[in-house]
C-alpha cells in the first residue's frame, strides 16, 4: 500500500490545507499536504528541517489545488517501496514549485515569438506557454478531465484511478481542454525525474535519497587513483553533495 | 543613431576555438585586433571551481554554458516542401556562448580526420568508380590533403596536451594506436587516459572479432603538462562532470585558459564580450568589407570599421553572417546554385545498450569527456562500400563519459517510464548497464542546406536561419550497419542483454540531444561555384572576410570536428601572417 493509499481517503485534505496555508501567510510548509496523516512521520527524511522551523522549505508558486495534485502525481511517478523513497518524500513538489517560479520556469531562454504554428514531433514544442504556464493549465485542464470522468480531484481518486489518468495522459488518450495532453504529462515527468535525481541544493532529492538507493557517490568524486583500481569492483560512499562542499 | 569607433586591423567574431587560435597567432603582430563574443567572459577560477560546477541540472538541464535561444535560434524542417518552425526548445545540438565557444563544455575529443575524410570525392571514385555516388549527394574533396595539414594538427594537439596513442608514426604502423590514421611525424603529447573496467572488456571483444581498438585521442590531459605555450594543464581527475561542464582542474583543454590569456600578450588586442556582431558591412561596390555592426552589453548599435574581419563563429554563426550581411552568392535549393547555405551536414549516431550480469560493476560516475576506446575498422573507407552499401563509416566506442543520475539512469526495454517497476529496475541497472556507440559520417545532399527563413527574426529583429535536413537512405543503412557491429561487440564482451539505444529514426527530429557535430554551410574548395571560400578560407566574392571552422568541412565524417577545426585555424593564421598581411587581396583568382 503506497503512502497516497494511506491518505486518500477520508479527511479533508483541502480545507485543512486552507488553514494551514491561511495561517502560514499564504505559503505551505513542508509536508502540508500530508499534515493530516500518517505521511508526515516518513516524508521528512535526511536534510529537511521539522515543518515550521527557521528555513523549512516552503510552497512559493503553486496554489493550494495545485499543491494537492502535484504532490498525488509524482508520488503515484515513484512510489516510495522497499527499493527506495518516493518523489515525495524527497521533496519533489518542492523542487517543481521551485523551478516554476525560476528563470526556467518562467521561460527565459526560450524562443517565444510567433507565429505558434502545430508541426511534426520532429520539430518540437510549438506552443507558446513557458513551462509554468504549461505546467498550471495542465493541472487545471486534469482537474477538470477528473471531475468529468470520477466526480472528483485527482489527489482524490483510488490509486487505480490515479494510474489510469496519468497512463491516458501519456498515452495521450485522455484529452484535456486547454493543453496537449502529452506534452503536459512529459514536462510533469521530467521535472518530477529532476527532482529526484539532482543536486538537494535545487529543493528535492532530500537526504541524496535517490543517491543513496542508486550506490552514485555525487559531486565530490576525484577518482584518478581509483578507476583501475575499481575495475569490477563496486565502489561506495556516502554521497556529497554541494551544500556538504560549501 | 549608429555611432562609428575608430578603424582597426582586424576583427573576429566569435572567441572559441577557431577564434581564439587566429587571436593568440597574430597576437606577435602587435596589429590592432578586436574579437568580438556575443556571450560573458569566462575564466576557471571563479567560474568553473567546484563544487557549483558540478551541477547535472544547471548545466546538462539548464544548459548554463549554451546558446540563449531567446535571443538567437533558428527554424528546422526536414524537407523544403514544409514550413520550417523555430527551435524553441534546445534539443539536438548545442552551439556555446560566452569566452571558450563550446571549448568550455566539450568532452575533448581530439581526431586528425583520415586521409580520405579530406578526399571524399576522388578517394571514392578511385576505388569504387562514379557510379556509387547518389544523384543527390554533393561529395566533394577538401582543398587540401591531410599531409599540408599535419603540421597543424600536430600544433593543436600539443596546445591542447592531448593525451592517446599514435597508430602511425611517419609510415610505421603501431599496434594499440589507430592504425588507420594518417602518418604523424610524433607521439601525442601525454599518454592515454585510464581504462575502466568497460573500456578493458570492450578493447578484449574488439580484439577478438579482429578489429584494432585504441584509446580515443582526448584533450583531457592524463598527466600535469606545461604546453609550448607555457600554459599549466591537468592532470584529468576522472570527476565525471566534463561534457556541458567548465573543467575546474583545467584538464580539459578550452580556448579561455590556452589561448584566449596569450592573445592578450598583444597589447592592442581587444576583446569585448556581451558583444554580438549582427551583421558585416560592405563598401557600395559589395566586393569589400569595410567593417562590422555590434550591439554592446547595453544594447547600443555601434560600428567597428577594420581591414580585415574574420568569422570564426560556431557553423550557424558563420552561414547566418554570410547570408545576412550579402557574402557571397546564397544557395539556392530550387535551381541547385548558389553556395552560402549549401552541403550542411549533421552527424549520425548510433549502437546499443548492453546489461552485463549482477556480479559487474562499472562505477559509470568515474570518467572524464573523452575517456573511451573506439574502433575505426568500419570508419571512413576502411571498409568495403560496395559491400556494405553506402559511402562513408563510423567509429565505434566503449568509455564512461558520465554516471550523473538525472541523464544517466538506463532501463532494459519492457520497462515502465515509472512506478515501483521502474525505479526497481533503474537500482538494479545503474551498475551493469554500458553503451557501445558510436559517430558515424553524414554526407552532403542537394536537399540539406541553410538559408534565411521568410517568416521568423531573431530578438534584434534578424531573419533567423533555416535549417532543412534529414536522414537520407546512404545514413540509415550506415547506422543499420553500425548498430548490427556494436551488437556484436557487445555480445563478445559478455552481456545479457543488448538491445538497440534508440528505435532507428525515420525522420532526423531536432527534440533529443544528439551531438553538437554541425558541419558545413560555408564550404571550403577550389571552384566558385561549389565552395563559398577559396582553400585559404578567403571569401571568393569578398577578399578582406575570411570564414574559419567546420562551417568549412564539405561534408561530415564519423568522428569529432574539433581536430580539423583547430588545424584549419592554424593554418589560417599561417596564412594570414606569411601572405595576406603582406599582400591583401584575393589570394586565389576565381
Amino acid at each position: 500500500m503506497s503512502a497516497n493509499d494511506a491518505r486518500g481517503g477520508g479527511v479533508n485534505r483541502r480545507e485543512l490545507l486552507k488553514l494551514v496555508g491561511a495561517a502560514s501567510a499564504g505559503t505551505l510548509p513542508l509536508g502540508a499536504a500530508a499534515a493530516c496523516d500518517e505521511q508526515q512521520k516518513q516524508a521528512p527524511a535526511g536534510d529537511a528541517k521539522p515543518v515550521g522551523s527557521p528555513g523549512a522549505p516552503r510552497y512559493g508558486f503553486f496554489n493550494f489545488e495545485e499543491v494537492l495534485f502535484v504532490e498525488a502525481a509524482v508520488d503515484m511517478l515513484i512510489p516510495a517501496d522497499e527499493v527506495g523513497p518516493g518523489a515525495l518524500e524527497l521533496g519533489v513538489a518542492f523542487f517543481i514549485d521551485g523551478q516554476m517560479s525560476s528563470g526556467y520556469g518562467r521561460g527565459d531562454r526560450m524562443y517565444l515569438q510567433g507565429p505558434f504554428i502545430e508541426g511534426t514531433p520532429e520539430q518540437g514544442y510549438q506552443l507558446r506557454m513557458t513551462p509554468a504556464e504549461l505546467m498550471q493549465a495542465g493541472i487545471k485542464d486534469v482537474d477538470a478531465y477528473c471531475r468529468e470522468k470520477y466526480h472528483a480531484s485527482f489527489h482524490d481518486l483510488a490509486s487505480s484511478d490515479r494510474n489510469a489518468v496519468l497512463h491516458g495522459l501519456e498515452a495521450g488518450t485522455a484529452t484535456l481542454t486547454t493543453v496537449p495532453a502529452q506534452v503536459f504529462f512529459n514536462l510533469l515527468y521530467e521535472l518530477t525525474l529532476q527532482g529526484y535525481f539532482s543536486d538537494p541544493i535545487h529543493g528535492g532529492n532530500y537526504g541524496k535519497g535517490s543517491w543513496k538507493m542508486l550506490g552514485f557517490p555525487g559531486i565530490g568524486g576525484m577518482y584518478a587513483d581509483k578507476i583501475t583500481e575499481y575495475r569490477n569492483k563496486r565502489y561506495t560512499a556516502d554521497p556529497v553533495g554541494i551544500q556538504d562542499l560549501t | 543613431m549608429t555611432s562609428k569607433l575608430q578603424p582597426v586591423d582586424i576583427v573576429i567574431v566569435g572567441l572559441g576555438w577557431a577564434g581564439a587560435i587566429v587571436a593568440k597567432e597574430l597576437a606577435a603582430t602587435g596589429l590592432k585586433i578586436v574579437a568580438f563574443e556575443r556571450g560573458p567572459p569566462r575564466a576557471t577560477s571563479p567560474d568553473f571551481l567546484a563544487p557549483q560546477v558540478h551541477d547535472e541540472l544547471r548545466y546538462w538541464n539548464r544548459h548554463e554554458l549554451i546558446q540563449n535561444l531567446r535571443k538567437e535560434t533558428l527554424t528546422f524542417r526536414n524537407h523544403p516542401a514544409q514550413t520550417a518552425l523555430p527551435m524553441r526548445q534546445l534539443g539536438a545540438f548545442w552551439p556555446g556562448e560566452g569566452v571558450g565557444g563550446a571549448g568550455t563544455h566539450w568532452s575533448g575529443l581530439t581526431w586528425r580526420w583520415l586521409e580520405w575524410e579530406h578526399k571524399m570525392y576522388s578517394g571514392t571514385v578511385a576505388k569504387y568508380g562514379r557510379q556509387i555516388i547518389p544523384a543527390d549527394m554533393n561529395l566533394q574533396d577538401w582543398p587540401v590533403d591531410y599531409h599540408e595539414l599535419e603540421p597543424y594538427y600536430d600544433k593543436f594537439e600539443k596546445s591542447c596536451g592531448t593525451s592517446g596513442k599514435a597508430g602511425n608514426l611517419r609510415g610505421k604502423k603501431i599496434d594499440g594506436g589507430n592504425i588507420f590514421e594518417g602518418p604523424r611525424r610524433y607521439e601525442y603529447p601525454n599518454p592515454p587516459l585510464k581504462q575502466n573496467y568497460n573500456m578493458v572488456l570492450f578493447e578484449r571483444a574488439a580484439r577478438n572479432l579482429g578489429y584494432h581498438p585504441f584509446p580515443v585521442p582526448a584533450s583531457n590531459a592524463s598527466r600535469a603538462y606545461v604546453n609550448p605555450d607555457g600554459v599549466v594543464l591537468g592532470p584529468c581527475h576522472y570527476c565525471g562532470f566534463c561534457t556541458a561542464y567548465g573543467c575546474e582542474a583545467d584538464a580539459k583543454a578550452s580556448p579561455h585558459f590556452t589561448l584566449v590569456p596569450l592573445a592578450h600578450k598583444n597589447p592592442s588586442f581587444e576583446l569585448r564580450t556581451n558583444s554580438l556582431v549582427m551583421k558585416v558591412n560592405l563598401d557600395s561596390t559589395r566586393k569589400r568589407a569595410v567593417g562590422v555592426t555590434y550591439l554592446d552589453a547595453l544594447g547600443r548599435e555601434l560600428e567597428q570599421p577594420a581591414d580585415l574581419v574574420i568569422l570564426a563563429a560556431y557553423v550557424f554563426g558563420n552561414v547566418h553572417l554570410m547570408l545576412h550581411s550579402g557574402i557571397g552568392k546564397p544557395y539556392d535549393y530550387e535551381t541547385n546554385t548558389g553556395v552560402v547555405g549549401r552541403s550542411y551536414a549533421y552527424q549520425s549516431g548510433a549502437g546499443v545498450g548492453a546489461l552485463f550480469s549482477r556480479d559487474t560493476f562499472f562505477n559509470p560516475f568515474m570518467g572524464s569527456g573523452a575517456l573511451g576506446t573506439w574502433v575505426d575498422d568500419f570508419n571512413g573507407d576502411n571498409h568495403d562500400f560496395a559491400k556494405s552499401g553506402y559511402i562513408g563509416g563510423g567509429g565505434l566506442e566503449a568509455g564512461s563519459n558520465s554516471g550523473t543520475p538525472i541523464g544517466h539512469h538506463p532501463t532494459p526495454p519492457g520497462t515502465p517510464r515509472w512506478g515501483s517497476a521502474w525505479k526497481k529496475a533503474v537500482q538494479d541497472t545503474y551498475q551493469r548497464s554500458v553503451g557501445i556507440g558510436g559517430q558515424g559520417s553524414v554526407m552532403a545532399y542537394r536537399q540539406c542546406y541553410l538559408d534565411l527563413d521568410p517568416t521568423y527574426k531573431d530578438a534584434f529583429g534578424r531573419p533567423l536561419l533555416r535549417l532543412t535536413f534529414d536522414w537520407q537512405e546512404n545514413e540509415k543503412r550506415l547506422m543499420q550497419h553500425q548498430t548490427q557491429i556494436a551488437a556484436e561487440v557487445a555480445k563478445e564482451m559478455g552481456a545479457e542483454q543488448v538491445f538497440a539505444r534508440r528505435e532507428m529514426a525515420r525522420h532526423f527530429s531536432i527534440v533529443p540531444y544528439q551531438t553538437t557535430h554541425n558541419t558545413g554551410g560555408a564550404v571550403f574548395g577550389d571552384e566558385p561555384h561549389n565552395s563559398a571560400v577559396n582553400k585559404y578560407l578567403q571569401s571568393w566574392d569578398v577578399a578582406n572576410v575570411f570564414v574559419v571552422g567546420s562551417s568549412a568541412f564539405p561534408q561530415n565524417a564519423g568522428r569529432n570536428p574539433t581536430g580539423p577545426t583547430g588545424a584549419l585555424a592554424y593554418r589560417l593564421a599561417a596564412t594570414l601572417k606569411e601572405t595576406y598581411l603582406k599582400r591583401p587581396g584575393p589570394l586565389v583568382q576565381a
